[in-house]
């Protein structure tokens, strides 16, 4: 009875999420009854929102880089340049440390701190090796003379992916500081939620360097006959 | 007494989505086993995104593949790794909670398709239509 009296009136207008009655199945969304999902749906569906910017983003940048990939202006072609084992090695680096960041998210989840600053940790030494081969390979394009004011098709393809090193970079000092944050204040509820943020922003990340190893690098690296 | 959690929202982990039909940050059904089941179902999409990797490099340095497809092939790679890494890492799913996370993503899907394929459809006709025209005919033209 007393439960009855305390529980305010289902809302219709939220989405739901628990079940309408003890034992029953959990309403699908836009059902309305149970009232509003928890904090941590909506702070991932925010932060997804604007993962999404951040890839319309860089299909701005793929649309710029795939129309002027041809626009060498006389200077040295994709297939010249490019280096697949370098890509290769970064690709492997970057993946691991997106599977060693989902390990971290388990072992906040299971409240390890030793695991999830080891992971973290791992995380974040694979990212600062991808790191480091892009910074390499870029300093060896322009000691070549192949720098962005060389032609349309390296301005183009210093800022895709120039861009995504600067999110990694930014990633990096996020990863450090939820790391300083679980160490000095634990596994508090706002301290998770910014570490969900920070796992989907790192997974995001590795999804737009699957497009750039294949569709710049890859398809870069093809015969000129080969492409369309 | 199980009627109590209908007022106080219960927290949830952090991270303690399982590799399920979960988004994330959904609790997970079941206590026990949920640490195996969530480090398997990273382990699962790791090795998928492996697997595509090495067949993206692979078959870009062999004719296995027919030569003018290789592009589109490579293409067709990628997403299906996307594919992996959003099922495996994001956990966009079929959840009911992760129905405003699918909407959402299938608004971006269209949006990086518009811009970057009518960016290509666009350029390729003005490129067409705007052929650069040789010297010596430029000079007839003038009066």
């Amino acid at each position: 009875m007393s439960t009855q009296v305390l529980r305010a009136p289902p809302d219709p207008y939220h989405l739901g999420h628990h079940p309408a009655a003890p034992g029953a199945p959990p309403q699908a969304t836009g059902h309305g009854a149970g009232g509003p999902a928890p904090k941590r749906i909506v702070v991932g569906y925010g932060f997804w929102i604007f993962l999404l910017s951040d890839v319309i983003i860089f299909a701005s940048f793929f649309a710029a880089y795939s129309v002027l990939f041809k626009r060498t202006a006389g200077g040295p072609t994709a297939q010249q340049l490019f280096d697949l084992h370098n890509t290769a090695i970064q690709t492997a680096f970057l993946l691991t440390s997106t599977f060693t960041c989902g390990l971290a998210s388990i072992a906040v989840g299971q409240r390890s701190q030793k695991w999830t600053q080891i992971a973290l940790l791992c995380t974040g030494l694979l990212g600062a090796g991808f790191l480091a081969l892009e910074v390499r390979e870029f300093a060896g394009f322009v000691a070549r003379g192949a720098g962005p004011s060389r032609s349309a098709f390296l301005s183009s393809f210093f800022t895709l992916v120039g861009c995504h090193g600067a999110h990694v970079t930014a990633g990096m000092l996020w990863l450090g500081t939820m790391m300083a944050q679980f160490y000095a204040k634990g596994f508090r509820t706002d301290i998770r939620h910014r570490f969900l943020c920070f796992t989907l922003f790192w997974h995001a990340l590795d999804i737009i360097w699957v497009a750039i190893f294949s569709l710049v690098y890859l398809v870069g690296s093809l015969p000129p006959e080969f492409l369309p | 007494m199980s009627d109590e959690s209908h007022g106080t929202l219960p927290e949830y982990d952090a991270g303690s989505y399982v590799g399920g039909d979960r988004p994330p940050g959904a609790a997970p059904d079941v206590e026990e086993h949920s640490l195996r089941r969530e480090v398997g179902g990273y382990i699962t999409g790791f090795a998928l995104a492996i697997l595509l990797t090495i067949a993206s490099f692979w078959v870009s340095g062999t004719n296995f593949i027919y030569g003018p497809a290789l592009a589109v092939a490579l293409l067709v790679l990628a997403v299906a790794q996307m594919g992996i890494h959003l099922v495996f890492f994001l956990h966009i799913t079929t959840d009911p909670d992760n129905t405003n996370n699918v909407m959402a993503l299938a608004f971006g899907v269209l949006i990086v398709c518009l811009i970057v394929f009518g960016s290509i459809w666009v350029m390729t006709h003005m490129n067409q239509n705007m052929m650069p025209i040789p010297m010596d005919k430029l000079l007839q033209m003038q009066p």
